[in-house]
């Protein structure tokens, strides 16, 4: 995985609270394989109307947000499903970071494993936030080290659980770190089979 | 690494006792007992293909036809071929890592969350993976189990352990007694409706008080589920005499002088007296009403006898945004009383109540009635549809006028293709009232079976005490 370092970069306001997974990726297209890409799937039933057609006034139909890296919402981003794909609709569409007062737990670690930073500030933060994107300013300056949002001479703080920082600063998969705790794994299941039999040895 | 020589919750003993290393930031490696892998799981099998590895432990991990569970024909051939595609794929994949597969024309085949428990998948003091955000449902035998992503699935899928920092402790305590006509469901969702649907994020609860000891298994299988919808990572509740006669004689629980052996230590799997959490909410189990959903998240939630919210009188700017973001979406005015909104068709199903005696909850309302509206009813599982057929509910759901189907995910996701209409409401049993989520436009109102029951009956959404009259 890539390093997540800092970003400047144009944003989207999404001025909405419970941004769940179903409207994040509706479920009818969870069937296609990753490699197809699943951006274009990206908040779909509020891009598109129910002929297909781009919602104009919605905030990634407008030409103004094109390339947009960074979105900002309202509170309880991602809650829902722990579908992964919901992140990789976010990721394949360009997302690098999501901005909002609350994220689904689930959401937050599939984000920080696909390098996508969910940065927490304050409902109050959110807002102005949003206000400024929605007042003329186009983007923002993410510095993860210190943990801070700029937008022109406005500094707002951000929070992410520590061990996610350190994963996204370093691009860390955690599959590399367990490979070398192979005989610690080994041993615990050997342990516990003496412990816990009915947990390690399971009837036909 | 933390010391444990305070007293501990039921949370921290059971992390404790799965612990394979742990990190100076605070991250451990844990143990994983049981992971339940179902067709949306296919990333995390196409992971293991890219990495050319293998499953470690596939005697510990259960393939579980589901998500895509055609509930109206069982011959896949008979199907859309891109579900039959979805189903074939696990079942392939499971038969090619050796994984145990209950694949859909398996007579124990059923929702991974009803599956689970019948089989004795789910055991006291176990940690439970599945990448699904429901499997917080498994807490209520007292283990530790929670949703994970496609990397965190092939993660385990290829060293049965997870990466996790420890979450916080939280106690929601639910004391006295419930109100007839009141349950596991209007538990769950009024306390959703007091902490917000983010309010336990970061959190395990344990569920604890006499309102919850006195509840079955299949209750508090519905308690934990919903857990999740108030942000939780996961909810738990101490084993008991309760847990252990359900698990008794199951397919997959020890046997004989194993498991009286287990039970001795399932029962001290208790949080000490004085342990401490950092969050404790206390709800009185009398004043629990029957409760809906009128918006479009599970917080969203009122006691029946309510009204609409009126968006002009919330003070907070992203609440009262959401709010009529919520009204416009549901197709409802502020101020209206929500016994006065109709609905167009009923589901009763899905891994929060399907179970039997969800079924028979909602049969006891319906008994001798017709319903107004149509509606599905799908059971968890097939073993819990044959159960209901052996007891005759079947018929009371059929005479009511309502189709009686075979078992998966069905209308709770609509990946198999049973959806609400666009624009239609449907008074529903599932745990997710989200935009589309059952299709896309369509409108949910989350409720009890009992709920639902009497809402087919009416047309309307209605209080389930003013049909009881003498019904149980
Ligand atoms: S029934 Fe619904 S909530 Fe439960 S596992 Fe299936 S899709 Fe998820």
């Amino acid at each position: 995985m890539k390093p997540f370092t800092n970003l400047d970069a144009k944003a989207a306001p999404l001025p909405f609270a419970s941004v769940d997974t179903d409207q994040l990726i509706p479920a009818r297209f969870m069937k296609r394989s990753r490699s197809e890409g699943y951006g274009q799937y990206l908040l779909y039933d509020m891009r598109f109307d129910a002929d297909a057609k781009p919602i104009a006034d919605f905030t990634l139909n407008n030409p103004v947000r094109a390339g947009a890296e960074i979105l900002v919402a309202r509170r309880n981003f991602g809650a829902g499903s722990s579908r992964e794909a919901a992140v990789y609709a976010l990721v394949d569409y360009g997302f690098r970071c999501v901005i909002a007062p609350s994220f689904g737990d689930i959401f937050s670690s599939n984000a920080v494993n696909n390098g996508l930073l969910p940065a927490q500030v304050s409902e109050e933060d959110a807002e102005e936030l949003l206000n400024l994107l929605e007042g003329g300013y186009e983007a923002i300056f993410i510095d993860l080290d210190a943990c801070e949002i700029r937008v022109a001479n406005h500094v707002f703080h951000f929070k992410i659980e520590p061990v996610w920082r350190t994963k996204l600063l370093n691009g860390w998969d955690d599959l590399d770190l367990t490979s070398s705790y192979g005989a610690d794994i080994a041993r615990y299941a050997e342990a516990d089979r003496t412990r816990h039999p009915w947990l390690q040895e399971l009837p036909d | 690494m933390a010391s444990y020589d305070g007293p501990q919750t039921l949370f921290d003993k059971i992390w404790r006792n799965h612990i394979v290393a742990s990190q100076a930031d605070g991250q451990q490696l844990l143990f994983i007992d049981r992971h339940l892998v179902h067709e949306g799981s296919f990333h995390g099998f196409n992971k293991l293909k890219e990495k050319k590895a293998n499953v470690s432990r596939p005697d510990l991990t259960f393939g579980i036809v589901d998500h895509y569970a055609p509930t109206r024909v069982r011959d896949i051939s008979q199907i859309d071929p891109t579900i039959a595609g979805m189903i074939t794929q696990l079942e392939d994949n499971c038969r090619a890592n050796g994984v145990r597969i209950f694949g859909l024309n398996d007579p124990r085949q059923g929702i991974v969350h009803v599956v689970g428990p019948e089989q004795a998948i789910t055991l006291p003091g176990a940690t439970i993976v599945c990448g699904d955000s429901h499997t917080s449902t498994h807490g209520a035998f007292g283990a530790i189990a929670f949703g994970i992503g496609a990397s965190e699935v092939a993660h385990v899928l290829m060293t049965q352990t997870l990466w996790q920092k420890k979450p916080k402790p939280m106690r929601v305590r639910f004391d006295g007694t419930l109100a007839p006509g009141v349950g596991a469901k209007d538990m769950a969702l009024s306390m959703i409706a007091a902490i917000g649907a983010d309010g336990a994020q970061g959190h395990a609860i344990e569920y604890a008080g006499s309102a919850v000891s006195s509840l079955s298994m299949e209750g508090r299988l519905t308690l934990c589920n919903l857990s999740i919808e108030s942000g939780a990572r996961c909810g738990l509740v101490a084993p008991d005499e309760t847990t252990i006669a359900f698990l008794r004689g199951r397919p997959l629980a020890p046997q004989g002088p194993l498991l009286d052996r287990a039970a001795e230590v399932w029962r001290l799997l208790a949080s000490d007296a004085d342990a401490h959490f950092d969050r404790e909410v206390v709800i009185a189990g009398a004043d629990i009403a029957p409760i809906v959903t009128w918006g479009i998240s599970p917080e969203d939630s009122l006691p029946i006898t309510g009204t609409v919210p009126q968006p002009d009188t919330i003070p907070d700017e992203g609440r009262a945004a959401h709010a009529r973001e919520a009204i416009d979406y549901m197709g409802l005015k502020p101020g209206m009383a929500l016994t006065e909104i109709p609905v167009d068709r009923v589901f009763i199903g899905s891994c929060t109540n399907s179970r039997i005696e969800d079924l028979r909850a909602a049969a006891a309302v319906l008994s001798g009635r017709k319903a107004a509206v149509p509606g599905l009813v799908s059971p968890g599982s097939s073993l819990v549809k044959h159960q209901a057929e052996q007891e005759g509910l079947h018929r009371i759901f059929i005479d009511a006028g309502l189709e009686w189907v075979d078992s998966g995910c069905s209308m709770c996701v609509g990946m198999n293709g049973d959806i609400v209409p666009p624009g239609e409401r449907c008074a529903s049993t599932t745990n997710r009232n989200f935009k589309g989520r059952q299709g896309p436009k369509a409108r949910t109102h989350l409720m009890s079976p009992a709920m639902v029951a009497a809402a087919a009956v009416t047309g309307r959404l209605t209080d389930v005490r003013d049909l009881m009259g003498g019904r149980a």
